[in-house]
């Protein structure tokens, strides 16, 4: 009798989840807001071009302030949005709290890893596309001494900045490597005009090539390095479009792709560890009419064959959160 | 002698403002294209409708009421504390040193600890603009809010640094030890079969925040210590004339201030996020000066005011989750009731004064 009530609830059980089986995707952006021209941005517009392509409707939710993190998560959840997708590294101690409490919704994190049998933690290989841009800023630099600009001091954008000169000095032994931060605060991901002082030091210092990984402090990189007539190097998005023919190319970290395929997957979202790399596009540079003029044949021969090279494992980019140091550079 | 009576003043003034700020939050989001019946309905729904949206609510006017406090006890002195933003920064501090570097066996102990730590930092924030008032003449208003950024400052320095675990990204500190987790709703009143409180950041630090206001009443109205800050806050001169010391008052009055301020990091720090990250008061410091004008710097009517303030920021929660409102309208709508219950006092009163004024006359004629 036992076994068989339990079966039938077990049955009744499922019937359930099969009618709830439709679910609105939901994504929350972080206090940056979805406008940010950068991270959040990119993740809007991969959730736009998934709603567009497939004509569903998601959720989304703009943070005013940390302790709603939490709140939006759980109410999502309870309100049957699967998957939730979150763009950044900060959701990460709200998200190991939150996921066992809601096993049978799954959920995606970007920029972060939370170890849970229901998260997707999607984390880009920065290295692997910041070691092309240094190559390229390498072979671009006509005074050997190329630099690096971060937004606020934390392992990730060391991570960017370990990439880039491991590239520079894989394209010339010889060239100096110049790499300075914003700050240690959030502060530092929007402060263009300390951004536009550090790259005329960077100048002064005999720099031609600088690549901005700082959020919105990157613009005033790009703005002084154009102004100064000197080459500059977008991150995130595909930034060549701001000064054409003034900046070299653009990191890009392909956070649309992550949070499109999280949405396409619906609510059958592959968990676990997912690499988005140069191998399967979720890294790379940026090249399109603003900056054919300014590269070289030689330049993206050389990109491109150490692209393919890391690709099928051959170099491999040392990764600074690997172990907190970098061989290349020294912070 | 009053023009208003009691009642008028104490209910009717507050309850003008909020239908004013009320209406014309109805008409800005008519305005954006939205449903504004809806929105109104969604608020309540979100934040009263359900003991989570009631846990919500009462987690942030538990913030909102040692906010509110803090600025009633010092405005009795006359003391206009604008720091306690930054007093609760500095208790969030102290808590976190109290929580990770002690070994605290038991929550009971560990909130004994907290409420120590969390207001002696405080309250040391608010002594020196206190000392600097009363015996330099430096004012408290500036005095106050330069150390709301001092404190944020200190707050970064150590949180980039000495604080933050090593290979961590956010600036913040480590996750506090299971032992000092305080008891939330949820834990307090749920049952198996009957969750209640799921998942909400409300905790056992709103008791002690009515504590707070219990006590902070006794002290006012019901001591010696009170009689004087009333005194003083009265009038300087009279207070001096009889034998009441201004530097201590002011020393007294500001201690107890920050103090309170302090004491909302239990709430946010221990109770909620359980380490300490950078920008954790999230304006609640300057919440509890509405909170503290709305309430009349009486407990009961802080109470009641940071009920209505959690209110607006849970439905404010609940607007950006649902609808398309964009977030920005979300804080003009929380803005417009601080501007009306605080700020414009006056703008309804004397219109009031006015009525009542007309309606005694006309009672005398007759």
């Amino acid at each position: 009798m036992t076994v068989m009530t339990k079966l039938m609830s077990a049955a009744t059980g499922l019937a359930l989840t099969a009618g709830a089986a439709w679910a609105e995707p939901a994504i929350i952006f972080d206090l940056g807001g979805k406008f940010d021209k950068s991270f959040n941005e990119s993740a809007f517009n991969g959730a736009t071009r998934w709603a567009e392509e497939t004509g569903g409707t998601f959720r989304e939710i703009e943070l005013q302030s940390d302790a709603q993190r939490e709140q939006a998560l759980r109410r999502f959840a309870e309100a049957g949005a699967n998957p939730i997708v979150m763009a950044g590294f900060a959701f990460g101690s709200a998200l190991e709290e939150v996921a066992a409490d809601y096993p049978d919704t799954k959920f995606a994190i970007i920029d972060m890893v939370v170890d849970a049998p229901n998260v997707r933690s999607v984390v880009f290989n920065e290295h692997e596309g910041s070691y092309l841009a240094g190559i390229m800023a390498a072979e671009a630099s006509e005074t050997g001494t190329v630099s690096f600009i971060g937004g606020m001091d934390i392992p990730l954008i060391r991570k960017f900045a370990c990439g880039y000169a491991q590239g520079a000095k894989a394209a010339n032994p010889d060239v100096t490597v110049i790499a300075n931060m914003t700050g240690t605060t959030p502060a530092a991901w929007n402060d263009p005009v300390k951004g536009s002082e550090l790259t005329k030091a960077q100048i002064s210092q005999g720099s031609d090539v600088v690549y901005a990984a700082a959020g919105g402090t990157g613009v005033g990189v790009l703005q002084t390095a154009a102004d100064e007539g000197i080459l500059s190097i977008g991150v995130d998005a595909n930034q060549n479009y701001l000064h054409p023919g003034q900046v070299l190319t653009s990191m890009l970290k392909r956070v649309d792709n992550a949070v499109y395929d999280a949405l396409s997957q619906g609510e059958d979202l592959e968990t676990g560890f997912n690499v988005m790399g140069l191998a399967n596009r979720g890294v790379g540079v940026a090249l399109d009419a603003n900056n054919e003029g300014i590269v070289s044949y030689a330049m993206l021969s050389k990109t491109f064959g150490a692209a393919d090279q890391i690709v099928s494992g051959e170099i491999t980019v040392h990764d600074y959160m690997s172990d907190e140091s970098c061989p290349a550079l020294d912070f | 002698m009053d023009v208003l009576p009691r009642w008028a003043d104490i209910v009717l003034i507050p309850l003008i403002g909020l239908i004013l700020a009320a209406v014309l939050s109805a008409l800005m989001i008519i305005a954006s294209g939205q449903d504004a019946g809806e929105a109104i309905k969604l608020m309540v729904q979100g934040a009263l409708g359900s003991t989570n949206g009631w846990g919500y609510t009462l987690y942030y006017a538990t913030n909102f009421m040692f906010t509110g406090l803090a600025v009633a006890v010092a405005f009795h002195a006359r003391m206009f504390n604008i720091g306690g933003e930054g007093q609760a920064m500095l208790g969030g501090l102290g808590v976190a040193l109290c929580c990770l570097y002690l070994p605290l066996p038991h929550w009971t102990i560990a909130l004994v600890v907290a409420i120590i730590g969390a207001g002696l930092f405080g309250a040391i924030w608010a002594a020196i603009p206190a000392y600097l008032q009363a015996k330099r003449g430096s004012h408290i208003v500036i005095t106050t809010i330069m150390f709301n950024f001092i404190a944020a400052a200190l707050l970064n320095y150590l949180l980039v640094g000495a604080l933050k675990p090593a290979g961590a990204m956010d600036p913040a500190t480590a996750r506090f030890p299971e032992a000092v987790h305080l008891p939330t709703f949820q834990d307090m009143f749920s049952t198996a079969d009957n969750p209640l409180f799921r998942g909400a950041p409300a905790n056992v630090t709103f008791f002690v925040a009515v504590a707070a206001c219990f006590a902070v009443w006794f002290l006012i109205w019901r001591t010696r210590l009170g009689y004087e800050i009333r005194a003083y806050g009265e009038s300087e001169s009279a207070a001096k004339y009889a034998g009441i010391s201004p530097t201590k008052i002011i020393m007294i009055a500001m201690i107890i201030s920050g103090a309170l301020a302090g004491c909302m990091a239990i709430n946010n720090v221990m109770g909620e996020a359980e380490r300490l990250v950078l920008n954790s008061v999230e304006g609640a410091g300057f919440i509890g000066i509405a909170v503290a004008l709305m309430g009349r710097n009486h407990p009961f009517g802080i109470f009641v005011a940071a009920l209505l303030f959690g209110f607006l920021y849970q439905g404010g929660a609940e607007l950006g989750l649902w609808t398309s409102i964009p977030r920005e309208l979300v804080t003009v709508i929380q803005a417009l009731v601080i501007l009306f219950t605080g700020a414009l006092d006056n703008m309804i009163r004397m219109p009031l004064e006015k009525l009542f004024l007309a309606l005694r006359k006309k009672g005398a004629t007759a």
